[in-house]
């Protein structure tokens, strides 16, 4: 944007907030004025207008101020900090430099300078009640509804030891430290005692949820670190709460009070705190998945139940003085996967739309505010060999426990988390708004230096988000570059290393899945037979195939590009279009629904078009491509395979994304490598079993629901085969499955139910049949073929023989495509 | 478990397995389990089929090649010794098992771990990976947006690189000698137990 743009919107911004200040002073004037009206006339009536009771004429118009006083102010200020974000977005260059954490945090400095410069005071300040009830609880519930559950459930173990052991480690070694440094003298005269500094030293102790993902965003790494950190950032509520709780309880009773029994007490609180707050998170997880079971009928408002219900949990374990963090989280991760599977699409989208929304609306607040806190005269205390100290404290503890408990850890581990990933958790350690929170709420009768306190976790946490997320990239890439530079590989070796991982993905997979042991399939099998019964909708329960699940929405999304894309270059400059090209589908969801009449426009037949880049060339520019090409062979081939190689599961599939929530990148890939598999599986056997007429049934038409055919577990049902060479089967196959589901899943009607013509099958099938694992990408390079030799093997899915079914014969339309094209 | 014993009695062989193969009598217990688990219509074999049910194995691109190497030959069946045995591939290398120069190689030996690979590329068996080859292990493990082109240029430079006799394919030595400097060790193994 141009550097215009980019200054009349820092003005409006700074006006809104002049705007502000003014109200805010008006309002302070208002309610001195309210105070001294009220304490005379000594009435509550407050809906009357500002001055005296009485009036001359009648208002045509009134200034209301104090009327929305509160939710103006509220709103208002919710703008601003969207604003700032927005603000801190468009520039590009800042925004590669800068973690977008750091700059909201300056933008509320600056915000916060403005108010006090104003007021003269922080009337704006990050109050922890309003950060705890209002602010957090949003943030936690995305966290655990989106949480990658398979990958947080086997590394379970490893998250539990560093964040009970880690934060505990802290929280002793910050505290018993700085006591130590306060006896010897290094911060003058304090009033303060061994007690506090272990109560300050846990609130400190605790990595930050909101902190640490902001900032793990902007940098890569591999999905194990990134869900140790994660998982430790939520994980460590249970503890700091606890921790907090119990010292501050220890300050009440005063230090000599504290005998054995006490101190037991407080590590069976601990344990009641951490597992009472899940089980609560968990009882609401149930009742969610049991609410979104019946609430089929009011589709529209059934997203809304799970906020509800989120927030209820929380307020319920806050109530019980239980971990409320812990509580959301689990809730969320508990009740993901049922509730997907129970409500209706689009309620799911609008669950994950607004969850995204008000997480990541909720964290932008909360960074400008931290910011806008810090200007604030009345707290700030300094004492320089407290604060220093603490700093160096903090980091140096943080580095020592994550290379112990990581070494440890190791030991266990076939493949050991490398120094490099260590260094970098280490230095993900963030400290965030939950520490401040916790130190706002300090008393100030008992603990005398809480402003010092607040002092200290504020410059704390602007250590950790702005210097330690500004550094971290930099540092990971020097990190990086510094491991692979002495010996470039070579291309072999990238791709062998490449084909490794694959292997030992794949070789995985066949064992059974590391931490598929007994107790893992026991469980599996519990779940199956009764929670599902239990929690999820019948259909759901039957539909509940996971990778076609995904598909389902691929397609949709694939579907719905295809059609946008189409109606944008008008069917026939479409045709032009080839499979290896990449024309750029933005992922919309909203669609038209004509693809039947698009289908049929397109020709069918075999076009031997070559790929050819989006833009057309003139000639001279492809002369000039053909000699860069020449010349940058070399490097482009490394680059190539650097861009191009399929990822593996180990290597840097995100998962989890506070700002990003669409399908990304992985998903695609993934997507597309279960095509080629598929595909090339379908050539392979129908290449293997040409003519071969397995001895299986020949089914009746399956007009019977088509929910039997996803039973899930046991053997595939050979009466259910399919029949061998039969188109009008096969289609009304399809169409009864589009009809048995319904609405449900699928909303594009397509009018050519009745048509006979193998053409169309592939464009029924491919909208009515959900389960397609192929994209319409393929769909206008598909040849009017004879469907005679297919394979009736279940190789695909044991389970779901529906699908093999069409998935068998419209995927070998781009086979055919490819064997004759490529 | 307690069971180990008794179903260790069950499995046809598994003194032989175990000494050929190097498993442990929990590895194999273990790795039976996952065998009847995979032959979902419990016909006492595996089928390329049963592979394919398997969900995560799907979103692998090389899922095809990995599974034609446990029917390698042409095969249909496959019985649980062959099942182990090429599972037996990627146990961790044992440090601790004094090296006997008189006995064949184990298993999971450096060398035949690379054996392994090498033969996941060489489909036509001929000892050589051949460019045509190469380019089909490419195509499969390159996103679908990667041009014919591009991918003849990386498959020829490839070639380049590791070809020392200049016969236009990769040999098993070539193919070791580039690998070298890789922990094929490390990369090539599989915790089959916690």
């Amino acid at each position: 944007m141009a550097p215009y743009s980019q200054l009349s919107f820092l003005l409006t911004v700074l006006l809104i907030f002049g705007a502000l200040c003014v109200t805010s002073k008006v309002q302070i004037q208002s309610s001195s004025e309210r105070q001294s009206a009220s304490s005379n006339t000594g009435s509550t009536g407050e809906s009357t207008s500002n001055s005296s009771a009485s009036i001359t004429t009648v208002p045509i118009v009134t200034w209301k101020w104090h009327h929305v006083e509160t939710p103006y102010l509220v709103a208002l200020w919710i703008l601003v900090c969207w604003l700032c974000k927005l603000m801190a977005q468009l520039n590009s260059k800042l925004k590669s430099f800068f973690p977008e954490s750091a700059l909201l945090i300056i933008s509320g400095f600056i915000l916060g300078g403005i108010v006090w410069g104003a007021d003269k005071a922080q009337t704006f300040k990050l109050v922890p009640r309003n950060f705890f009830y209002f602010l957090l609880p949003q943030i936690i519930l995305d966290t655990g509804y989106f949480m990658p559950n398979k990958l947080f459930f086997s590394n379970l173990g490893a998250i539990l030891v560093h964040a009970v052991i880690g934060t505990c480690w802290n929280a002793a070694a910050v505290g018993i430290s700085l006591w130590g440094c306060y006896l010897g003298g290094a911060m003058g005269n304090l009033q303060i005692g061994l007690l506090q500094f272990l109560l300050f030293g846990s609130l400190l102790a605790a990595v930050d949820p909101v902190a640490v993902i902001a900032v793990f965003e902007e940098v890569h790494v591999n999905e194990v670190l990134f869900i140790w950190v994660f998982g430790e950032s939520l994980l460590n509520d249970g503890v700091t709460v606890v921790l907090y709780n119990v010292f501050d309880a220890f300050v009440s009773l005063g230090g000599e009070k504290i005998n054995a029994g006490e101190i037991i007490k407080g590590i069976v609180s601990f344990f009641v705190v951490a597992f009472g707050g899940s089980l609560i998170g968990v009882v609401f997880a149930i009742l969610i998945s049991l609410l979104t079971k019946y609430t089929g009928k009011v589709q529209i408002i059934e997203a809304g139940f799970i906020f509800v219900l989120g927030y209820l949990s929380y307020l319920t374990a806050e109530m019980l003085s239980l971990s409320a963090i812990l509580s959301v989280t689990f809730c969320g991760v508990c009740c993901q996967k049922y509730v997907n599977a129970n409500m209706d699409e689009k309620s799911v989208t609008a669950v994950r739309y607004a969850m995204k929304v008000f997480a990541n609306g909720s964290e932008t607040m909360i960074f400008v505010f931290l910011g806008v806190t810090a200007i604030d005269t009345d707290i700030w205390v300094w004492n320089t060999g407290f604060i220093l100290l603490t700093l160096l404290f903090v980091l140096v503890y943080r580095f020592m426990g994550v290379f112990f408990l990581t070494w440890i850890l190791n030991r266990y581990r076939l493949v050991p988390i490398e120094l490099i990933d260590q260094i970098v958790m280490s230095f993900g350690g963030l400290r965030g708004a939950v520490a401040y929170g916790l130190a706002a709420s300090l008393d100030e009768t008992r603990i005398k230096e809480k402003n010092l306190m607040i002092t200290t976790t504020l410059i704390v946490v602007y250590f950790t988000v702005i210097l330690q997320g500004l550094t971290m990239k930099p540092l990971v890439k020097w990190l990086k570059v510094k491991r692979v530079s002495p010996t470039e590989l070579k291309l072999i070796e990238k791709v062998n290393n490449r084909a490794f991982e694959h292997i030992l993905a794949a070789m995985e997979d066949i064992s059974g899945r590391i931490g598929d042991n007994w107790w893992t399939r026991g469980w599996k099998r519990f779940e199956d037979t009764y929670i599902t019964w239990f929690l999820m909708k019948p259909e759901a329960r039957k539909n509940r195939d996971y990778l076609f699940s995904i598909f389902h929405k691929l397609n949709l999304e694939d579907a719905i590009n295809y059609v946008t894309e189409a109606e944008k270059r008008g069917s026939l400059a479409f045709l032009n279009q080839t499979d290896g090209t990449i024309v750029n589908f933005e992922k919309k969801l909203r669609f038209s629904g004509v693809m039947p009449d698009i289908m049929s426009e397109l020709d069918f037949g075999n076009n031997n078009v070559q790929p050819t880049s989006d833009t057309v060339p003139s000639v001279s520019l492809n002369i000039h491509e053909h000699e860069m090409k020449r010349m940058n062979e070399d490097f482009n081939a490394h680059h190539l395979l650097q861009q191009h190689l399929y990822r593996s599961r180990k290597n840097h599939r995100h998962k989890y994304s506070r700002s990003n929530f669409s399908i990304n990148q992985s998903e695609d890939e993934v997507q597309e490598i279960f095509q080629r598999t598929m595909r090339s599986r379908l050539e392979s056997f129908k290449s293997a079993k040409m003519g071969v007429t397995p001895a299986k049934k020949i089914t009746k038409h399956p007009k019977k629901d088509p929910n039997h055919k996803m039973s899930n577990g046991k053997t595939t049902d050979k009466s259910k085969k399919h029949p061998y060479g039969d188109e009008d089967f096969e289609f009304s196959e399809a169409d009864s499955a589009y009809s048995g589901d319904g609405p449900r899943r699928f909303k594009l009607t397509l009018s050519v139910a009745g048509v006979e013509n193998p053409a169309f099958i592939v464009a029924p099938s491919q909208g009515a049949q959900r389960y397609l694992p192929w994209s319409p990408r393929n769909l206008h390079r598909l040849a009017p073929l004879r469907i005679s030799d297919r394979s009736t093997d279940s190789f695909l899915m044991a389970d779901a023989p529906a699908t093999e079914e069409s998935s068998e014969e419209s995927p070998q339309q781009p086979s055919q495509r490819d064997g004759t094209h490529m | 478990m307690g069971s180990t014993n008794s179903t260790l009695s069950k499995i046809p062989n598994a003194g032989d397995l175990m000494q050929e193969t190097g498993f442990s009598p929990a590895h194999i217990v273990r790795l039976y389990d996952r065998y009847k688990a995979l032959d979902k219509d419990k016909k006492g074999h595996l089928c390329p089929q049963d592979f394919g049910a398997i969900k995560e194995l799907a979103m692998n691109p090389i899922s095809d090649r990995i599974i034609g190497a446990f029917f390698s030959s042409g095969q249909e069946v496959l019985d649980f010794p062959s099942f182990v045995r090429i599972l037996a591939h990627f146990r961790p290398v044992d440090k601790n098992r004094p090296k006997d120069p008189n006995s064949p190689e184990h298993i999971n030996s450096r060398s035949n771990k690379l054996k392994f690979i090498f033969q996941l590329y060489d489909q036509d068996k001929d000892g050589k990976i051949s460019r045509q080859e190469l380019l089909q292990v490419l195509r499969t493990m390159l996103e679908k947006q990667v041009t014919e082109e591009q991918l003849e240029s990386i498959a020829d430079r490839t070639i380049q690189e590791a070809d020392l006799d200049r016969d236009d394919a990769i040999s098993f030595d070539e193919f070791r000698k580039s690998m070298e400097k890789v922990n094929i060790e490390h990369k090539m193994s599989i915790r089959f137990l916690r």
